[in-house]
Order: structure tokens, then sequence, then C-alpha cells
């Protein structure tokens, strides 16, 4: 006798731990094993794009912040970038290094959520993520220092900064800076070599160095795939090129080699942000520009190397005050092509994880 | 530094296998004929090394829509904008470069849920962000926010 079996269809999600956010994936089983998948989102899409298109540039700052909300300075960076370059505006030496410090810190702050979530996907659960949240209080709190907000700092203005920091805010940096290779080194010591991190993250959803160039990934994922492209390297907007770091890369480009990127990047922000300190110069941090902007007819494009891949404006303006036409590139958004591809064959458990380490915000995947 | 190749002398490239395609170029783009976007991606990717495409978006232009791709060289890393025109304002289409670059495909299905604008050859054009049954597509300029709904097209 032969049993009668069919493929089942699973929703994970929207509400679901695992998924990050308002993020639902519709799967198929053959058995155990994943068949077919599609991702389902726009749950938090408010139009983003659309609302930008009827505020002023200034006024659209603070929608920048609620993009990829685990890393608001990144989103402003780069929507000021876009801007300066639209209406050329110049930016004084201070400003370019306190948006250096800033943007490292946020990248150390994103992939302090980014890897303790994974391991929270992992089965670890809420101990590695309570360390490494532990430093990132300690970073959100050197932001409330300069800006008085933990979440959406809406920090950068076009030609500069909001304001200077306050006097403490240097000591408390330093200390910061100085005890941060120490943590990096405990969670290595809990995680990296940990039996069970081995055999969930090792040869699981490989992405191939081609594959990923050819699905547009960036970022971690696609440095993890062994691929050595990063924008601050690669295209050094703002000072990049002043400071010595290495870009850290997989090789096989697995679950293991996604996560050991981000730690080793995490190293290497610690480094920027150390040159960055006994470089910044004293001076001005804005440069005075007309009130509405309004940026000559044109277009422009700008990125940044966010930390979870590349994060680009696209502006059009057609002399006035408010942009004609307002595109985010969103990595999140984009890495998420590739989803599908990589946990085909693999099952649930493994999903799970696979998910956890591309790193999404669903605020910038739905805008 | 990604350096900017010359809408110019891509153009001049493009133009000698395919002839008909390019109708102009500036400093940093060429502008295609929508109905040779396809061949003239090709050609970037296979003669000129684009490996990758970082972004596709649509401009609306009231009379007109504008589909731009913002296309990337890892290997030699320059960059250069495609663009192409599309005059059709009741079913809006260009080709699909999915085949081309797997990285299309989320983004041309946001293109078309939010410009409207479909591409033929796509293996799953259907809306991403919004729900099927969604009438309109928000990001035209035609699609009034006051209303609900976007008001009707005019």
């Amino acid at each position: 006798m032969t049993l009668e079996t069919e493929p089942v269809v699973l929703n994970m999600g929207p509400q679901h731990p695992s998924t990050h956010g308002v993020f639902r994936m519709r799967v198929t089983f053959d058995g155990e094993v994943i068949v077919d998948f599609e991702p389902v989102f726009g749950y938090l899409h408010r139009g983003i794009e659309k609302l930008a298109e009827h505020k002023t540039y200034l006024q659209n700052m603070p929608y920048t912040d609620r993009l990829d909300y685990v890393a608001s300075m990144s989103n402003n960076w780069a929507y000021a970038l876009a801007v300066e370059k639209l209406a050329g505006i110049e930016v004084p030496e201070r400003a370019e290094y306190l948006r250096v410090i800033m943007g490292e810190l946020m990248r150390l702050s994103s992939h302090l959520v980014g890897v303790g979530a994974l391991f929270n996907d992992m089965g670890a659960f809420m101990t590695p993520f309570l360390y490494m949240y532990r430093e990132r209080e300690k970073i959100l709190d050197l932001f409330d220092m300069v800006c008085g907000q933990r979440l959406t700092y809406n920090y950068m203005r076009f030609g500069g900064v909001s304001h200077d920091i306050p006097e403490e805010f240097m000591p408390t940096l330093r200390r910061f800076i100085d005890d941060m290779p120490r943590y990096i080194d405990e969670y290595d010591r809990l995680l990296a070599e940990n039996e069970i991190v081995l055999a969930r993250s090792k040869g699981v959803g490989i992405l191939p160095a081609e594959k990923a160039i050819n699905a547009s990934v960036s970022g971690p994922v696609l440095r993890g795939s062994g691929v050595k492209w990063d924008l601050r390297k690669n295209n050094p907007y703002s000072i990049y090129d002043r400071f010595d770091f290495d870009i850290p890369t997989g090789t096989v480009g697995d679950v293991y080699d996604r996560y050991r990127v981000r730690v080793e990047e995490m190293r290497q922000s610690v480094r920027i942000v150390k040159q960055a300190m006994e470089q910044i110069p004293q001076g001005e941090v804005r440069t005075r520009v007309p009130t509405p902007l309004k940026p000559p007819p044109g277009e422009a494009y700008a990125s940044v190397e966010a930390p979870k891949g590349e994060l680009g404006f696209y502006l059009v303006s057609d002399g006035g005050a408010k942009p004609y036409r307002f595109k985010i590139r969103a990595p999140s958004f984009i890495n998420l092509t590739i989803l599908r591809d990589l946990v085909m064959g693999w099952k649930l458990a493994d999903a799970i994880i696979i998910f956890g380490s591309i790193d999404i915000c669903m605020g910038e995947v739905d805008r | 530094m990604t350096k900017t190749l010359s809408g110019a002398e891509v153009a001049r490239q493009i133009g000698e296998p395919l002839p008909d395609a390019v109708t102009g170029s500036d400093d940093t783009t060429v502008f295609v004929r929508s109905e040779a976007i396809l061949d003239a991606a090709r050609f970037l990717k296979e003669y000129l090394d684009f490996d990758y495409l970082v972004s596709i978006t649509a401009i609306d232009f009231n009379d007109h829509f504008d589909v731009v791709y913002h296309l990337r060289s890892l290997k030699n890393n320059y960059g250069v904008v495609l663009r192409t025109r599309c005059d059709d304002r009741q079913s809006p289409s260009v080709p699909s470069v999915v085949s081309l670059w797997q990285g299309a495909d989320l983004q041309e299905r946001e293109v078309y849920d939010l410009m409207g604008i479909s591409f033929d050859g796509h293996p799953n054009m259907k809306r991403i962000v919004l729900w099927d049954g969604y009438e309109g597509h928000p990001l035209r300029k035609d699609f009034i926010l006051d209303v609900p709904g976007g008001g009707k097209a005019t």
C-alpha cells in the first residue's frame, strides 16, 4: 500500500517572534523540507516616498529616522549626502568627523541587535541578546547626550549636524571605546566556538559570491559571501579615505560567515571611531543653508554603507522646495530578494536562522 | 572612488551593436528606447561588466514615465545610469531585466505596485507592499493624498 501525501502550506507571521517585525513567510513543506517559499510584506507600508513629495527637504529628515529604526543615524546621513549632492552644499571638517563617529557607533549598535537576534533565532533565547543590549544601551546613552533621543535621532542637517557635542560626550565615548573590544572578546568566548552555534550555522544557507552580486545583495550579506565590497573603501564618501581599517569577508557565505563578518565589522568600527576621536578638529559643525532649501532642477543619487547594506537616496528636484521624486534604495528590502533561494531545501528551523542572518528591519523593507 | 562613466561614451559603445537603441545621453546617463532596454542592459552586463544592479525606480512626469536603472560594475568600480521613457499612460510597460539580474525581482514589483508600470517577462508581476485589489498607484502624480483611495485618475 502507498501512502498519499501532499505539500502543506504554513503561514508564519505577520505576528511571530522570529520574524523580526511584521513579516509573513508563506512556506510550503513536503514533510519537513521546504519546497516553496514566498515572503509577504507591506504591513508597515506608510508611503514615505509619497509623503516626502509633499514635505520640504528639511521636513523629510525625521521621516528617514523611521526607515531602519535600528540605525537612524545612517539614514540621516544618506539623505543628507543626497541633498548636499543635489544642492552643492559643503560640510565643515568637524561635522564630517562627528558624522563618522555617529555612523560607526550606529553600526556597532545595529550589529549588536542583529547578532543578538540571530542567537535568539538559534535558540539561545535572550541570553546573548541581553549581553549585547548591555553595550547597545551605552551607545544609545551617547546618542541621547548628543541629540536627546534614543531611537529617532534627527541629528544630521544639510551641511553638517544639528549641534555640537556636549563636553561630557568625548570622555564617555573614550571609556566606551576602550572597553568595547573586551566585550566583543567576551561575546566570542561565549559564542564563536560554541558547539551548538557551529552545528546550527556552519554550511547552512550558503550564498555563493556570484549569486550574491547578481541578486544586488549588499552589506554583511554580500561580504559574508566573500565579496570584498564596502562603499566606505570602494567609494569613500565623507572622509573615510582618512581612516585605516579592514573589510572583513567570509569564505563560504553561510550563516556563520555572515555572523562573523558582523562581529569583525564591530572591531573595525571601534578602530575607526578611535582614529576619528584623535583627528577631530575644532570649528563649525554646520554650513548655513537657505530655508527653505530649493535645490536647482536636477537629480542626485548618494549612498552610504549602512549597517545592513547600501542605503541610497535618489532625489529628483524641479527647483521647488519639495522633492519631485524621493526614492529610497533600502538594503533590507533588496537583500530579501535572495531569501527564497537560500531557504529552499532546508527545514523550518534553518529557515528561521537564515532569515535572521540577513538581518532586516521592517521599517525599511516596507517604507 | 566609484567612477561615473560618461553617458556619451557608453552610448557610443551601445550604439555599435544596437544602432537604434540609444536616443540620447548626458554626463552620467544613457537614454534608451524602452523596447531596446533588455538588449542594451544585456550588452552592458556582458561587454562592459555591469554585474550589479543598484536600483530600479520610476519617475512620473505627468505626460510620461521615466524608468531609471542605476548600474554598477563591482569588478571595475564604475557606474552608469540607464534611463528609458514610457509614453503610454493607460498601460505602461517595459521589458523586465530579471533574466539578467535577479536583483530586479522585488524592485520591479515595487515599481509596478506604486507606479503602475508593468515589466514584461517578469515571472511574478504582482503587487508587493499594497494588497491585491488595491485601486490606483500611489506614487503617480495624479494620485491625490487627501482623497481616500487617491481620487480619480485625471
